[in-house]
């Protein structure tokens, strides 16, 4: 990394680790964070994903490990005297204020004018769109309403960093595709650096400039969503980066995958002879042909409309595989599968046992 | 500091503890003191608890008192149950009213709750057990509905909806669907009423007339005169048994809750 | 059946048992012995020695709750701040001694503050000079604060205990430190618990009869205990009842004035 680079970087985790009752929630986790950047922790429930933003926010002290703002070691810094604000997942909006009040917390610790506060108010429920909404008691807002004034609560401490916990899994579908839209659009007009934690894949994939999936405490990958969703590094990011075919094969030799004796081409190289493989095939890479033309042949089980395509089960020997198209052929119907060495991806196996778990 | 503030913290709380315990280990004491005179110690002794047995009058209160908690807090825990149940469909007008009335024995002094049900039973019956026990089922059900209601609005309502949707009668509903949900605050309402109608005297005291007493008029009556050991010995071993109950209780209670704790910390 | 009928027999338990009594005794408070109607009953609370107990047991009251909010609210914030155990451990630790019997316990208190009482015995140990306090109005008040301080810990407690751990973080993460998230969101949020805890405390204290007879010797004179005699010794049904009336009034209109509108659910944050 270059030292461009590392001016760039606004946070720094270096080797955290952090334990509960005996449990490892987080193991020798370093990650480095840009200015400006909108990156997302991704992962299952219990993945340390929640673990990490709280140890950033300052409300868990890591066992071991360190905690860098722009360049400064903030790691035993308490909370409140971070320059960091949180949009918490249960909007945690105090009760016993109005939506102004809510807001002005923060400043009125400051210290801020009179004037400055109301301004930044006016400001922030601009920004939110909620207008009009300084007296509102917050108890009387809808679910999406709260969250609005909990972005504008931390927003108007201008902080570097804002965290959001989860902040749209209460909301229903519509609203957090809405929400989503809303928070991108926030962000571009804010310019500040988000950290937002989810286990919904679909919202990262959406939102984020850079995706990092998490499990069992162990960043598993990092990158755009692109190559996050094209280049899934192992069986576990796959899985969890929507919905996939992945079986064991093994590699007889370059360019070439097995699939319970059937030889597949692919482009992938540089494996051991005869190493096992994960094998991973997106659905809507999964093409339906006649039966005489695919790798393997098998019948129809199930096949859903989606709106845009078809989701196609098809049972075959050995595997339940999913297909995506948008043309169906009869359930029970005969078909074969096929699909193109390019859209093959192969993967060498988890060393550790608990990965091959978390596939089931 | 953190280790100064919480020593002091500790012995605020040790003291607190002492304040509210003193009388009580006072009373234990008494209780296996082997003189009458409340002032003296005359070595230990374990009499009282054998004369107790045979003391017919003691023993004769505390059936009363027994009776009297046992039957006025399980008829308040139906009616109260009931009273909840019916209150929270009601629209909010009516609900107003009905919850008003329903903290006036609560807020309104024990004396003149005591005194206007006396001057309202001796237009009609004699007082006696029966007036006693319907004025602690009064002043019972209070408690029971205010332990209910926080279930019963935390309970997902259209699941009785639901149930009756599925052909369920009213009354089977209750008794399948919302009552189950509902159990422990149905439990903490007894017990609440129980611990309640035991401790009571002022009210008892008004509305008894003579010839009944409970534990507490008995004890009440007896100042003058002194208090008979044995009610020592009978109250340390009523103390005895609650403390094993709730401690039981407590502990069987406490186990679903304390790793729901440990997970919501370590969120 | 509609849900709502559910609820008829304790609407007629009401009717039968809070509301007639309530008739009951508002009809012998406003008639003489003769029957007549005269508001004179009502109006005794006024003469010079019911004026006094009245006055004393409001200032004795008023002492009682300020001690007890003294005491109990760093109790309640301490028994949260520990999380050493449980909270239903908590709630045992303060609702057990309840189980003793309430007479009996002013009796110990009575046998801890007397001349040659315990308190004495330990102080005369430490070679300090005794204290007087037997048959005073200290030792009623301290009797009064003994009986009522966990009606006023418990709903503390359980308003602070309900406050979302989510919203202390919020403060701190807002920027508020120890001390500001003490004034600025525990201690607004425990308010209502502290209002429930007054109502649970001063109207017992207001009129009570039983701790003044056993601590004050028989020589304080609360209202509670002119109302008690009333009925119990001279037999004077009519005036104890004006005089109850008088007090239930008073009371209840200096509570609404209290607590004005923060009564709503007051009642139910106590349990």
């Amino acid at each position: 990394m270059g030292t461009n680079e590392k001016e760039r970087d606004i946070l720094e985790l270096r080797n955290i680790s952090k334990s509960f009752d005996g449990k490892k929630v987080l193991d020798d986790l370093s990650l480095s964070i840009g200015r400006n950047e909108f990156i997302t922790l991704l992962g299952p429930s219990g993945c340390g994903k929640s673990t990490t933003l709280r140890i950033i926010g300052g409300f868990v002290r890591p066992d071991e490990g360190a905690v860098f703002f722009e360049g400064r070691d903030i790691t035993n810094l308490a909370a409140e005297k971070r320059n960091v604000n949180t949009v918490f997942q249960k909007y945690s909006l105090f009760p016993h204020m109005n939506v102004e009040e809510n807001i002005a917390f923060g400043l009125k610790l400051k210290k801020k004018s009179r004037a400055y506060i109301q301004d930044k108010i006016r400001y922030a429920l601009k920004l939110v769109n909620l207008e009009g909404y300084e007296k509102r008691n917050t108890t009387a807002l809808s679910g999406g309403q709260q969250q609005r004034i909990a972005i504008a609560r931390a927003i108007v401490n201008e902080p570097e960093i804002l965290l959001l916990d989860e902040p749209l899994g209460a909301l229903d579908l519509k609203l957090r595709h809405d929400m989503q839209q809303e928070l991108i659009r926030i962000k571009k007009e804010v310019g500040i650096t988000f950290i937002y934690v989810t286990h919904d894949q679909e919202e990262a994939l959406t939102m984020s400039d850079r995706i990092v999936v998490m499990n069992k405490g162990i960043i598993q990958q990092m990158g755009t969503s692109k190559s996050i969703y094209d280049e899934p590094q192992n069986a576990f990011v796959a899985d969890f980066i929507g919905k996939s075919n992945i079986i064991d094969g093994v590699m007889p030799q370059d360019r070439v995958v097995e699939i319970r004796g059937v030889k597949i081409p692919c482009v992938d190289e540089g494996f051991a002879a005869r190493e096992s493989v994960d094998v991973v095939i997106r659905p809507e890479d999964l093409e339906i042909r006649p039966e005489s033309e695919g790798f393997f042949a098998g019948q129809v089980v199930s096949v859903l409309f989606k709106g845009a395509y078809y989701e196609i089960k098809v049972r075959t020997e050995s595997y339940e595989w999913v297909s995506q198209s948008v043309s169906a052929p009869p359930v029970g119907a005969r078909v074969g599968l096929y699909v193109l060495p390019d859209n093959i991806q192969i993967m060498h196996k988890p060393k550790s046992e608990d990965a091959e778990i978390i596939r089931e | 500091m953190v280790r100064v503030k919480n020593a002091f913290m500790k012995c605020y709380l040790a003291l607190v503890l002492l304040f509210l315990y003193a009388p009580i280990f006072v009373l234990i004491v008494l209780s296996f003191n082997d003189s009458r005179s409340r002032v003296t110690w005359g070595g230990f002794t374990l009499r009282w608890y054998g004369s107790l047995l045979s003391n017919r009058q003691i023993l004769e209160a505390l059936e009363t008192t027994l009776f009297l908690g046992l039957g006025s807090a399980a008829a308040a825990t139906v009616i109260g149950t009931l009273g909840a149940v019916g209150i929270q469909a009601m629209r909010k007008k009516g609900y107003r009213v009905v919850m008003s009335l329903t903290n006036i024995p609560i807020l309104n002094a024990d004396i003149v709750t005591g005194i206007a049900l006396m001057l309202w039973f001796v237009r009609f019956i004699p007082l006696g057990f029966g007036s006693v026990m319907i004025a602690h089922i009064t002043f019972n059900i209070p408690y029971v509905i205010l332990s209910v209601m926080p279930k019963l609005k935390s309970l997902n309502l259209s699941i009785y909806e639901a149930a009756r949707d599925l052909g369920a009668g009213g009354v089977y509903a209750f008794f399948h669907i919302v009552l189950p949900q509902i159990g422990s605050g149905i439990l903490a309402g007894f017990f609440m009423a129980l611990t309640m109608s035991m401790d009571d005297f002022v009210i008892t005291y008004f509305t008894k007339g003579a010839g009944v007493n409970t534990l507490s008029t008995m004890i009440y009556g007896e100042i003058r005169k002194g208090i008979k050991p044995e009610m020592y010995a009978l109250s340390t071993l009523l103390f005895a048994v609650i403390f094993v109950i709730l401690l039981v209780f407590n502990a069987l209670s406490g186990k679903g809750k304390n790793t729901e704790d440990v997970i919501e910390r370590s969120r | 059946m509609k849900r709502k009928y559910f609820a008829t027999p304790y609407i007629i338990w009401i009717v039968g048992f809070t509301v007639l009594p309530l008739i009951a005794i508002g009809a012998s408070a406003l008639t003489g012995d003769d029957g007549a109607f005269t508001w004179d009953n009502v109006l005794a609370i006024a003469e010079p020695i019911n004026r006094q107990a009245l006055f004393f047991s409001l200032a004795i009251a008023f002492g009682c709750t300020i001690l007890c909010i003294l005491l109990a609210y760093p109790a309640a914030l301490f028994l949260k701040n520990f999380r050493f155990q449980r909270k239903g451990f908590t709630i045992f630790l303060l609702v057990l001694p309840m189980w003793m019997n309430f007479i009996l316990r002013i009796l110990a208190w009575q046998m801890i503050l007397s001349k040659n009482g315990i308190l004495n015995f330990l102080l005369a140990k430490f070679g300090a000079s005794p204290l007087a306090i037997s048959n005073t109005w200290i030792a009623l008040m301290i009797g009064m604060v003994y009986d009522f301080l966990p009606y006023m810990i418990l709903p503390i407690f359980n308003a602070i205990s309900d406050i979302d751990e989510d919203l202390i973080e919020a403060a701190r993460d807002l920027g508020a430190g120890g001390g500001e998230v003490f004034r600025k969101v525990i201690f607004p949020l425990s308010v209502p618990g502290m209002l429930s805890g007054i109502v649970m405390v001063f109207v017992p204290a207001m009129t009570s009869f039983v701790i003044a007879d056993i601590l004050g010797g028989g020589k304080l004179q609360l209202i509670g205990n002119i109302i008690e005699q009333e009925f119990m010794k001279s037999m004077n049904w009519h005036l104890g009842a004006g005089l109850s009336i008088s007090l239930m009034v008073l009371v209840l209109v200096g509570l609404a004035f209290t607590l004005r509108n923060d009564m709503e659910d007051g009642g139910t944050a106590i349990w």
